[in-house]
C-alpha cells in the first residue's frame, strides 16, 4: 500500500498548500482517465491483487470531473465518510450557490489541493480546515447525491420548484419487513459519499462540506465506514464482513462494461421528466446492524448454511472454488439443494431476481459498543443502481421476508438519492437539474457550458 | 438459530457412536490425535484413504470431494450395514471432516459419488490404542433426551393450546383485563418451545409477528397483533378492533395453535436439535427479550425471558447425561451460568409474574444481557461436546 502512496507523512508547514506537495505525488497521473475509472482498464494484471488495503497499480489521485461522477464505478477505498444533510434555506439561490461552492470545493480535495485560499488573512480562520495538509490524495472521491425531499416534502412542498423535474424512481423507500429504521439516520435532502484510502482525508472532506454548508445545509446524519465490503474492480480481492464472509464475490465489477451501463447508469430514454439524470444513478444506502455476539456463537456449519457458501474460501455450497457459479439445482441428501432455499447467496443472486445486478459499495462499520455492551457494529450498505424500483426494491423485499440471515441483521437506517451525472471542468454537480429552466433565463451561460461536458448533445 | 428443525440434521440416532462433521482444518488437526486427520480424496470413481488402520478412539477423517459430484464418506461396521459416521452433501471441490470415535474392530470406507448405490468401499481397521469408548451408552442417552425433549414439547403445547382458547374467549367477549392478565401466561408456553415452533416457517409468522416485521399489505394476526389492540399506543393513533374484527384474530390464533398442536404429536427430535434449540432460545433472549422489543405494547417481556430460559435450561437437562461424560467442566460452567440468570431474573418477580420491562433501569437491563451472554457462550458449545 505505501508504495503506490508516495512519501506519507510529510508535516504540513504553514503556507504549504497541498497543491504544491502534489509535484511529489504524481496527483495528474490520473488525468487522462475522463468519468472516474477507465473501463477495460487491465487492472487484473498489474499486480495490485493484495486485499483491503492494497491498491497497487492505481493512479494517486481520481478526476473529480468526467462523465459520471467519481466514487461510483471507481475502485473502492478503503475508507468512506457519507454524510447526508438537511437543507436550512427555500432559496433556490442559495442550493444553487452550495451545490457549486461543493463541485469546487470537491475539485480542489480529490487532487489533494486545499479548499479556499492557502494563507489567509492572519486575523480569520483559515478557509481549509487543515488536518490533510501534508497528506496525498489518497484517492478521495466526492459523490454529491439529492434526496426525494429535494424535490417536495412528505407534505407535498415544493420548495425548491423542482417537483416536476423529479425523477419518477427517487421515492423515498418502501417499509421492509423488520426494518427498525431511526429517523435520525435515515434520508436527507443532499448526501455526500467520501471514500478515500486514508480516513483523514474522507472525515477532512465531509468536514469541509459541512462547513460550507453551515447556514444553507446542516448534517442530519453521517457514517464512517472501514474495510470495504465489496469489489467493483477485478484488480481488487474480495473483502470480508464484520460476520467473517467473503463479501461482494458476484458484484457488478467496473470492467464488466456493458453490465454495469445495463444496471448502473440511468440510460437516456429512462426518465424523459428528469432527462438531466442521465448518465447519473441511484444511491441506496442501507444502515445494517449485525448481531454479532449471536453470530459468532452459532455453529460453522449454520453459519455457511445461512450464508450458502463456504467461510474460508467463500466457495458456494455447491462446490467449487471462490468465483464458481452456485449450481442452486443441485441436492444433496433428501433432495434437499445444497445451497439452501433461504440462504443468502440464493436469495440475492441474479437468477432468483430477475436478472438483476447491485454495483455495492458498503463498508463495515463499529460505532464503539451499546448500552448493552454490545459492538455496534454491522454494514454500511450502499449501491448504485440504474432504477431502485426495478434494481433494489424487489430484491430487498425478497431479502427482509426470506434470508435466514435476517435472524442476524436489522436495518437501522435508509435513505435513497439520486445521483447526477458529472460536472465537466467548470460545471458543477446538479448543473443539468437547473439548466434548463430558470437558471437559464438568468443568461448564465450554464446551459452553453453543458454542450461542452461529456454528456453529449 | 433460526429453526431447528430442517436443514442441519446429523441424524444422531443414525449415529451409533455419535459423529460431527465440520470443515475448519484446525479442528480436525486437534482431533486427530494420532498425527493428525486421515485424508479421503473422493473423486467419481475412487475413494483414496490414506491409510487403511488407524488406533481406536477418536479418529478424524478430512474428505476432499475431487470429482464432479456430490459425495458422501461412511465409516461402516463389519457388517457393511452399520453406520459408524457420516458426512453428507460434500458438493465437487470442498473438503468436510468426520470426527467419530470407534472402538477396536474391522470395518469399511466408503465413499458415495452422486449419494446413490453402496459406494465405493475399502476394508479399514481400527486396532486397540487402550482409549475407553462409552459407545452404546451414548447412544442410550441421546435417545433418552430425544423422548425427554419430545415429551416436553407435547406437554407445552398442550398447555399452550388449552390457554390460548381461554384467552381467545376472553378476548372475544370484550373481558379485556382478564385477558390482559392472561396474556403474558399463556405465552410462557409458546416461548418455551419458541425455536420448535420457529421451525414450522408458515407458522410462526401468523402467530407470533412484530408489527415491525410486517410486510407493506401483510395481513397482522396472531399474539403481538392482539396485543396492541389490548395496549393500545395511547396518543390515539390506533383505531380498536370491532367486534368481528376481535373475532376473527381470535379465531386464527387458535385455529392455529391447533395446528402446531397437531403437527408436534409426532415429532421426532436429536441431540442437536436440542442443543442447538437451547442455544437459539437465549439467542431470542438476547436480541428481542432483553431489548423490550418482544412485548412493545404489553411491556411484558421478562414472562417472555423466563420462559425461553426454561425452554433452554430443559434442552440442557436432557443432554446433561452425554455431556457430563463428555465435558464435565462445560457442563459445569453451564450449570453456574443458569443460576446465575436466574437468581437476576428472581430479583424482578412480582407476585405470580414479573414487573414490566419498562420498569427496569438501564443498568438492570445491562446486568441481564450480561448474564445472558455469560450463559450464550458456554452452551453454544454443548452441540458439538454431545457429539464429539
Amino acid at each position: 500500500m505505501g508504495a503506490a502512496r508516495g512519501p506519507e507523512g510529510r508535516p504540513g508547514t504553514p503556507g504549504v498548500s497541498r497543491r504544491r506537495f502534489l509535484g511529489y505525488v504524481g496527483g495528474g497521473a490520473a488525468a487522462g482517465i475522463a468519468g472516474g475509472y477507465a473501463v477495460g482498464r487491465a487492472v487484473g494484471s498489474d499486480g495490485s491483487g493484495g486485499g483491503t488495503g492494497g491498491a497497487g497499480g492505481l493512479p494517486d489521485s481520481w478526476p473529480f470531473h468526467g462523465t459520471h461522477q467519481a466514487g461510483i464505478v471507481t475502485p473502492a477505498q478503503d475508507r468512506m465518510h457519507f454524510a447526508a444533510f438537511d437543507l436550512r434555506t427555500d432559496s433556490r439561490e442559495e442550493l444553487v450557490g452550495l451545490l457549486q461552492e461543493w463541485s469546487a470545493a470537491a475539485a480542489a480535495m480529490t487532487q489533494g489541493q486545499v479548499v479556499g485560499e492557502p494563507v489567509g488573512a492572519y486575523d480569520a480562520p483559515p478557509d481549509d480546515t487543515g488536518e490533510a495538509l501534508g497528506l496525498p490524495p489518497s484517492r478521495l472521491t466526492i459523490t454529491i447525491g439529492l434526496g426525494p425531499s429535494l424535490f417536495e416534502t412528505a407534505d407535498g412542498v415544493d420548495r425548491f420548484g423542482l417537483a416536476d423535474r423529479r425523477p419518477a424512481a427517487l421515492e423515498p423507500l418502501p417499509h421492509f419487513p423488520a426494518d427498525n429504521l431511526d429517523p435520525a439516520r435515515s434520508d436527507g435532502d443532499l448526501c455526500v459519499q467520501a471514500c478515500a484510502d486514508d480516513p483523514q482525508v474522507a472525515v477532512h472532506a465531509v468536514r469541509n462540506l459541512s462547513r460550507i454548508a453551515f447556514g444553507r445545509a446542516a448534517v442530519r446524519w453521517s457514517q464512517l465506514g472501514f474495510g470495504r465490503t465489496s469489489s467493483t474492480s477485478t484488480s481488487q480481492a474480495t473483502p470480508r464482513n464484520l460476520f467473517g464472509f467473503k463479501d461482494g464475490t458476484a458484484n457488478l465489477k467496473v470492467e464488466e462494461e456493458a453490465a454495469v451501463a445495463e444496471h448502473v447508469w440511468v440510460g437516456e430514454g429512462d426518465d424523459p421528466a428528469a432527462g438531466w439524470m442521465r448518465g447519473g444513478s441511484y444511491l441506496v444506502a442501507r444502515r445494517i446492524s449485525m448481531h454479532i455476539e449471536t453470530w459468532d456463537r452459532t455453529s460453522l456449519r449454520e453459519q455457511e448454511a445461512l450464508i450458502g457458501r463456504d467461510r474460508v474460501e467463500g466457495a458456494p455450497l455447491s462446490g467449487g472454488e471462490e468465483f464458481t457459479e452456485p449450481d442452486f439445482a443441485l441436492a444433496g441428501r433428501g433432495g434437499e439443494p445444497l445451497i439452501p432455499v433461504d440462504s443468502h447467496v440464493r436469495l440475492a443472486h441474479p437468477s432468483q431476481n430477475d436478472g438483476v445486478r447491485l454495483l455495492r459499495r458498503g463498508y463495515n462499520f463499529a460505532d464503539g459498543t451499546t448500552a448493552l455492551g454490545r459492538l455496534d457494529a454491522g454494514l454500511f450498505f450502499i449501491a448504485y443502481v440504474r432504477d431502485p424500483r426495478t434494481g433494489y426494491v424487489p430484491m430487498q423485499t425478497r431479502l427482509s421476508r426470506d434470508d435466514a440471515l435476517m435472524e442476524y441483521l436489522q436495518h437501522t437506517g435508509s435513505g435513497l438519492f439520486a445521483v447526477p451525472p458529472g460536472a465537466s471542468e467548470g460545471g458543477w454537480v446538479g448543473e443539468g437539474l437547473f439548466a434548463d429552466q430558470s437558471v437559464r433565463r438568468g443568461g448564465s451561460g450554464l446551459s452553453q457550458r453543458r454542450s461542452e461536458g461529456s454528456l453529449g448533445p | 438459530m433460526r429453526r431447528v428443525l430442517p436443514t442441519v440434521l446429523v441424524g444422531a440416532l443414525a449415529i451409533t457412536v455419535a459423529g460431527c462433521q465440520s470443515n475448519s482444518p484446525e479442528e480436525s488437526t486437534e482431533s486427530g490425535e494420532a498425527g493428525g486427520p486421515l485424508s479421503v480424496v473422493s473423486t467419481d470413481d475412487q475413494c483414496e484413504v490414506s491409510t487403511t488402520e488407524a488406533p481406536s478412539g477418536r479418529i478424524a477423517f478430512s474428505v476432499k470431494n475431487e470429482g464432479s459430484q456430490v459425495t458422501e464418506f461412511y465409516l461402516l461396521g463389519d457388517d457393511g450395514l452399520r453406520i459408524i459416521g457420516e458426512v453428507e452433501n460434500i458438493g465437487p471441490g470442498l473438503t468436510r471432516d468426520l470426527v467419530l470415535q470407534a472402538a477396536p474392530g474391522d470395518y469399511f470406507t466408503a465413499c458415495k459419488p452422486g449419494m446413490v448405490g453402496e459406494g465405493i468401499r475399502a476394508a479399514f481397521t481400527v486396532s486397540d490404542s487402550g482409549a475407553d469408548l462409552v459407545a452404546g451408552e451414548d447412544a442410550e442417552l441421546v435417545e433418552q433426551a430425544n423422548v425427554q425433549y419430545g415429551s416436553y414439547v407435547k406437554d407445552q403445547t398442550e398447555q399452550l393450546l388449552t390457554e390460548t382458547q381461554e384467552f381467545a374467549e376472553l378476548y372475544t367477549a370484550g373481558d379485556d383485563d382478564a385477558a390482559r392478565a392472561l396474556y403474558p401466561e399463556a405465552r410462557v408456553h409458546w416461548e418455551r418451545i419458541e425455536t420448535v415452533a420457529e421451525a414450522f416457517g408458515d407458522l410462526d409468522p401468523r402467530m407470533d409477528l412484530r408489527e415491525a416485521d410486517l410486510e407493506p399489505d401483510q395481513e397482522w394476526t396472531g399474539w403481538h397483533a392482539i396485543e396492541k389492540d389490548l395496549w393500545p399506543p395511547v396518543d390515539g393513533s390506533y383505531e380498536a378492533k370491532t367486534d368481528e374484527e376481535r373475532t376473527a384474530l381470535a379465531d386464527q390464533l387458535v385455529a392455529d395453535t391447533q395446528e402446531l398442536y397437531d403437527r408436534t404429536r409426532d415429532q421426532d427430535y436429536t441431540a442437536d436439535q436440542i442443543g442447538n434449540g437451547a442455544k437459539g432460545l437465549l439467542d431470542e433472549v438476547a436480541t428481542g427479550k432483553v431489548t423490550g422489543e418482544e412485548e412493545y405494547w404489553s411491556h411484558t417481556d421478562l414472562w417472555d425471558f423466563q420462559a425461553n430460559v426454561d425452554g433452554a435450561r430443559v434442552g440442557w437437562e436432557g443432554l446433561r447425561p452425554l455431556l457430563q461424560q463428555k465435558d464435565p467442566e462445560l457442563d459445569a460452567e453451564v450449570e453456574t451460568r443458569f443460576e446465575e440468570l436466574q437468581a437476576l431474573l428472581d430479583e424482578q418477580r412480582d407476585g405470580e409474574g414479573f414487573v414490566l420491562y419498562t420498569d427496569l433501569s438501564t443498568e438492570e437491563v445491562k446486568a441481564l444481557s450480561d448474564a445472558v451472554n455469560a450463559l450464550s457462550e458456554p452452551l453454544s458449545q454443548v452441540t458439538a461436546a454431545v457429539l464429539s
